[in-house]
């Protein structure tokens, strides 16, 4: 995070001197070790981020979304529902969008993934970050990095040739309309309903690479 | 999540044999329905098969005309295969009406079949469900039933099959091979793939423990007009109502498959003969002996105006 008004407390920090306060009154949660029946053999993974080589040793049960939160803290990735049905984890996978909520880390041995912290960063925006911008395509920002990456894949998807079920031609070339970025982004909640600027912000970026 | 152990299969036998060998394993493809029940607790396997890089991601042309889609072929790459949007429309637009595009990148051909039912009482691990845990009763039998079975029910069960991609290969007559723990090969046709619920619900499919999907294979084309229309309560990703997946050749019988009307794809071979009565006759022949709740009673009307339109869409392609 960038601290672009002097204030040096970022939320997340604010967030862990809480917790560190609020556990001085309280047990540490690492005080009661599990039984070993509940503890489970880890495995080695390694797997690409954003163009860095990673290597860990994971439970079987950490999520790839875990993983790149919990373990390498890449906390754009955002866990809403952590069932697949709202889209804020949303990363790529070999150039492919998927909920990193629910698919194992340890399946992904050797893929190459994006996340948020790899499209873009200040002052080198992304041209679908710096749409959303312009097109204030968000309100609380929560579901905005799933937003984005579903929507910049999509696009690939697209151009790729993907139909989609309100194509009416599906053997035709690939265009896309709002009703196509509705229909292709359902996997996508905004629970502030930011709806009709995402579209804008996705119409945006689609104009600009020829595909409308 | 309950604790499991995982490993990477090097081959379809060898993943086979290791589900085989361990009670309580689960393969493990794409992991999008699997996650989610184990992230409830409603599945807890104790060792997971990870089938994903054993080669079973192409989809091939078969020597009679057909297409020999592999096990881990994912939905997108199945409904984008410029072969399955020219010959199997039916197929392609039954998979683009699933799920979102982040799942349909991940779910694979296989997983797709093997998906669980979608029964909120199948969800809720503090209701009665016999299919989750058997014996226990069917909390949906008098409870909210708007959107689960109306025909091939018992009284032990009357949820639907969720997906939309068997209902279109039912209608085509898929086959699926399979694998099992001995190396043993066999082909099960689509229609007898899945099970209805009968005093056993909690057995969906045909396949023995340990047993694994390698290929669905579709066969030579049916030319004709191709049409998938899923009824649902949003405009997308949300499962049908009802759903209705028709083959309409230029000349000979039609296919009609159903989807969100009970525990496997609906096909009835009685009402396909019946095109001359309209989709009043085809509804009545396709629901004869339906069983449902007063909640879900207007799937019966909604089945006859979902195929008037679906016939509609035929005449003016």
């Amino acid at each position: 995070m960038t601290d672009t008004n002097g204030f040096s407390l970022t939320r997340r920090g604010a967030l862990v001197s809480g917790v560190a306060a609020a556990s001085t009154t309280a047990l540490p949660l690492d005080a009661q070790p599990l039984p070993a029946e509940a503890r489970a053999a880890t495995v080695p993974v390694s797997f690409t981020v954003n163009g860095k080589k990673r290597a860990l040793d994971l439970d079987p049960r950490v999520t790839l979304l875990d993983a790149l939160r919990e373990h390498l803290h890449l906390t754009g990735s955002k866990k809403g529902c952590d069932h697949g049905q709202c889209g804020a984890c949303t990363v790529m996978v070999e150039g492919k969008r998927i909920n990193s909520c629910l698919t194992l880390a340890v399946m992904h041995d050797g893929d190459e993934i994006t996340t948020i912290e790899g499209l873009g960063k200040p002052g080198d925006l992304h041209p679908m970050q710096a749409a959303f911008v312009k097109h204030d395509g968000y309100q609380c920002g929560y579901c905005t990095p799933g937003q984005i990456m579903a929507a910049v894949a999509m696009l690939q998807e697209v151009k790729d040739g993907v139909p989609s079920y309100v194509s009416t031609d599906l053997t035709a070339a690939g265009r896309i309309d709002a009703q196509e970025v509705r229909e292709r982004m359902s996997g996508n909640i905004c629970r502030c309903a930011a709806y009709s600027n995402i579209v804008a912000a996705i119409a945006d970026v689609a104009g600009a690479e020829d595909v409308a | 999540m309950k604790p499991f152990t995982y490993e990477r299969a090097t081959s379809p036998a060898a993943a086979a044999a290791a589900v085989a060998a361990k009670p309580g394993a689960k393969f493990v493809a794409g992991g999008t329905n699997l996650l989610d029940l184990m992230k409830l607790q409603i599945e807890a396997p104790t060792h997971l098969v990870d089938v994903n890089r054993l080669g079973l991601d192409t989809i091939e042309a078969t020597p009679d005309g057909g297409l020999r889609v592999g096990a881990l072929v994912r939905n997108t790459a199945l409904a984008a295969d410029s072969r399955v949007r020219r010959d199997y429309g039916v197929l392609s637009r039954a998979l683009l009406s699933g799920a979102s595009g982040q799942l349909r990148n991940k779910a694979t051909t296989a997983g797709n079949l093997l998906q669980r039912t979608r029964c909120p009482y199948f969800y809720d691990t503090n209701q009665a469900c016999n299919k989750r845990k058997p014996g226990s009763g069917c909390a949906a039998l008098g409870g909210y039933s708007r959107a689960l079975a109306v025909i091939g029910t018992s009284k032990d069960c009357i949820a639907t099959h969720p997906s939309d991609m068997a209902v279109a290969m039912r209608a085509l007559d898929a086959t699926v091979e399979t694998v099992d723990g001995g190396g043993r090969t066999r082909t099960i046709p689509i229609a007898d793939f899945h099970r209805l619920p009968g005093s056993t619900p909690w057995i969906e499919t045909a396949l023995t423990p340990g047993e694994m999907i390698t290929a669905v294979t579709l066969p030579a084309p049916v030319r004709g007009t191709h049409i998938y229309r899923k009824v649902r309560d949003r405009a997308s990703y949300a499962f049908a109502t009802i759903s209705v997946a028709a083959i309409l050749p230029e000349s000979g019988t039609p296919r009609f498959a159903f989807g969100g009307l009970a525990h496997k794809p609906w096909r009835v071979a009685a009402a396909e003969a019946r095109l001359d009565g309209g989709a009043k006759a085809i509804a009545a022949a396709a629901l004869a002996g339906a069983t449902p709740t007063s909640q879900n009673a207007y799937k019966i009307p909604l089945v006859e105006r979902t195929l008037a339109a679906v016939l509609a869409e035929g005449r003016a392609a």
